[in-house]
């Protein structure tokens, strides 16, 4: 019992992290094709800028909590995905300084070196975490030790690439929304026309991501078993649509929290055929890594539940208040970055 | 080159890179909260500047710290899975809270200190920044106890074939954490206050807004001055803790071979491990060792020589770090103390002004070099009798390490520069227009 709450703590912090930083990345992967001029450019950036760093703690939680709740899936896990994990993380310091640096100085090269870093430093990430889950979903081809026995490039097989695709799309989405709410006249109407059309890739993606899962994966073998789960999809389909419905009544907070919503049940939609595996070994299921075999002591669970249970319904009611306080129209006139 | 070796050069890089930034945040966000508070009880602008001011340094330092941060706890993962798998159970815990209960405060608020000068009223935009300075200690105070216990591991039993918490109280409050936590913060608050201090010093030299830097200069005397002084007198019992629970660090420390009564202590010395006797010895004080490891100099103290030999430390670096270290603690407090009689008349003393330019660059060596010390000198352990670092690192190919390392070294060589070169260049612009 213990331990099946904390698989589902730990699909939970992982979702979490791919909702509140989806929408950063996704505007940092929009947003030197969607600028006209460094006005635009900066207007963007200081849309995300008070709300990124506290975004990315949740990458820092959900990772320590996979370490503090699974040790043996943590070690597994990031020491097979080395090469993804490292690329993932110069990205993130790349972009994360380039938000500082990029307003230090107006020479052009200077400008274009910090931008194209954010545009990175934010598509990897999206794509590599969107590779390595689908991949999860799939089966690592790990061997009783849990060391990896295919080369790093294994995982850009066809499914893999379709959950960076996936990713991609979805934080495209969310952070176009942000924009909507945040910005105002031309950049926001170039923000709405092109959500509009990424809408429709996300509904598609998402309808190949499904029927991928259906063809590489066992992750339906769970919906088939306990019928109840097909309400994650239904809820992430519903959410998908939502997003659509309140996008045509010009709501486009609203239209965000349902692309939030549509993240977390897509990634639900995952681990919940996983379980209770964390990490399905492709060579012999007996290899697999699940939550009763890779698991802390249950003290060490009970102590770190106390903590969650706690502390996490308090981040997110401060993080709420960050949220309500930066959701009104950036100001063109009062920049910071 | 093989994985254990590559796998420490990149933690070490990373770490220290890490640390370049994150003692100005713990200090600097203290001075910046105590400055904000003054400007909203007296309403004198020349506060709000300083915030400003500093709080810009601040931001940059920041934004270092945190994007340096994250690499390190995933490399517990990527390169040294074999401690995560056989520590994590107990390690594994404190870094969760870290980021669960303090890193989360510190890094939303920062957030909202910097774009909410308009959206909150001046009170709560100075509250913020104590809780940003608050959240900043803490996240400290529980990456500390989690170093301390693979300093000093307690708490714990064997079972499963890995450690097992058993007592999560006994890792918190056992000795060698708190006295890791004080003497870790209070060296940070020093070098806080010896950045500001340099800045101060360096415009005052050119008499740029004196008012401004004379403030600002005095607000850091009173934290340096305070936590010079603590450091030195708290370091003194941490060297008796180290004694007793890392016999074999304490002895690399002062490069003692033999065990004996009355140990000296050296004011220079040189080892050469290979035929396990000193080549350098320089200002021999007997006692001293005795003295300052068990406050008795009749005391016997155990020589490197007690140890087997594929369980003492590098004797060479440990001994010459932990000599820098303390060398720059004393040097700290002379000019500190100087500072505090110099302090109504600052503008005169020009050559201790220029001095203070001029060692700035000590107190972030004298910070690294302690750092040196308690890792170089923990080893072969990576925790200290339990499990070897040769044991603990991760089942991979030494290419990809070294490819990784390359990376780090490149990436953050840049950064480096970059950012020290962005810091130093808005310190030196000075206050202007940051009133509005």
């Amino acid at each position: 019992m213990l331990e099946s709450t904390w698989f589902f703590l730990w699909g939970l912090l992982w979702a979490i992290y791919f909702m509140t930083d989806g929408f950063d990345l996704g505007i940092g992967i929009v947003y030197p094709f969607l600028g006209k001029n460094n006005e635009e450019k900066r207007v963007m950036i200081n849309s995300l800028g008070p709300l990124w760093d506290g975004n990315e703690v949740w990458l820092i939680t959900a990772a320590g909590v996979t370490f503090a709740a699974f040790p043996i899936l943590y070690s597994v896990m990031f020491s097979s995905l080395y090469t993804p994990l490292m690329l993932i993380l110069f990205a993130l310091i790349i972009r994360g300084v380039s938000f500082e640096f990029r307003g230090l100085s107006n020479k052009k090269s200077w400008v274009f070196i910090w931008d194209s870093s954010v545009f990175v430093g934010s598509f990897l990430p999206a794509f590599l975490f969107g590779v390595a889950f689908a991949n999860i979903f799939q089966g690592i081809p790990i061997d009783e030790n849990g060391i990896i026995q295919e080369s790093v490039f294994s995982l850009l097989n066809p499914y893999g690439l379709l959950g960076g695709f996936l990713f991609v799309v979805l934080f495209i989405v969310h952070g176009l929304l942000w924009l909507c709410v945040r910005v105002t006249g031309d950049l926001k109407d170039r923000a709405l026309s092109f959500v509009k059309k990424m809408w429709i890739v996300e509904v598609i993606v998402i309808i190949g991501f499904v029927a991928g899962s259906y063809v590489y994966t066992n992750l339906f073998d769970n919906y088939f078993k306990y019928r109840l789960l097909w309400l994650i999809l239904l809820a992430a389909v519903v959410s998908l649509f939502m997003i659509r419905f309140f996008i045509s009544k010009r709501k486009f907070f609203t239209a965000w929290a349902f692309s939030a919503s549509t993240i977390v049940f897509s990634t639900f939609f995952g681990i919940a055929g996983l379980f209770p595996n964390l990490f399905p070994s492709s060579i012999n299921p007996e290899y697999s890594l699940t939550a009763f075999n890779s698991s802390s002591s249950p003290y060490t669970l009970k102590i770190m539940l106390v903590v969650v249970v706690v502390f996490i319904p308090i981040v997110i009611a401060y993080q709420s208040f960050a949220y309500k306080l930066f959701s009104n129209k950036v100001d063109p006139k009062d920049l910071i970055y | 080159m093989d994985v254990v070796f590559l796998s420490r050069l990149q933690f070490a890089a990373a770490t220290m890179f890490h640390f370049l930034f994150v003692p100005l945040t713990l200090g600097l966000s203290i001075m910046m909260a105590y400055m904000e508070t003054k400007y909203v009880r007296t309403k004198n602008p020349v506060y709000l500047s300083m915030t400003k001011f500093w709080g810009k340094l601040f931001l940059i330092n920041f934004a270092l710290g945190v994007v340096t941060g994250i690499t390190l706890e995933f490399q517990f993962g990527t390169n040294w899975s074999r401690y995560s798998a056989y520590v994590g159970d107990v390690f594994g815990s404190f870094l969760a809270i870290e980021a669960t209960v303090a890193f989360f405060l510190e890094s939303i608020l920062i957030g909202i200190w910097v774009f909410g000068w308009k959206k909150l009223s001046a009170k709560a935009h100075a509250f913020v920044m104590w809780l940003i300075a608050i959240g900043g200690s803490l996240s400290a105070v529980w990456i500390l106890i989690a170093n301390a216990w693979m300093q000093h591991p307690v708490g714990y039993t064997i079972r499963n074939g890995r450690a097992e918490l058993t007592d999560f109280m006994a890792v918190v409050t056992q000795k060698f954490a708190v006295l890791t936590i004080l003497h870790t913060l209070s060296a940070a608050y020093v070098l806080s206050a010896f950045f500001v201090m340099s800045v101060s010093a360096w415009h005052l030299l050119k008499k740029n807004n004196v008012e401004f830097f004379t403030k600002s200069f005095r607000i850091a005397l009173v934290m340096g001055l305070l936590s010079t002084i603590f450091v030195v007198a708290e370091g003194d019992v941490h060297a008796v803790d180290v004694a007793k629970v890392q016999p074999a660090k304490l002895a690399a420390m002062e490069t003692h071979w033999e065990t004996s009564t009355k140990a000296p202590v050296f004011l220079f010395s040189w080892p050469d491990e290979e035929n396990e006797k000193n080549i350098i010895e320089i200002g021999r004080i007997p006692g001293v060792l005795s003295f300052l490891a068990f406050h008795d100099i009749n005391a016997p103290v155990q020589g490197l020589k007690e140890f087997p030999k594929d369980e003492r430390p590098p004797v060479a670096i440990t001994a010459l770090a932990f000599k820098v270290m303390v060398g720059s603690g004393f040097y700290f407090l002379t000019l500190m103390i100087l500072g505090w009689f110099f302090r109504n008349k600052l503008i005169e003393k020009t050559w201790f002004l220029k001095l203070m330019v001029i060692s700035l660059p000590l107190p972030y060596i004298a910070i690294e070099a302690g750092w040196v010390l308690a890792e170089v000198g923990r080893q072969p352990w990576i925790v200290y009798g339990l499990l070897k670092t040769s044991d603990a690192a991760s089942p991979i190919a030494s290419g990809q390490v070294l490819t990784t390392l390359i990376g780090f070294i490149v990436l953050y060589g840049l950064l480096g520069v970059a950012g020290f070169y962005m810091i130093f260049k808005n310190a030196l612009k000075g206050p202007k227009d940051l009133t509005q």
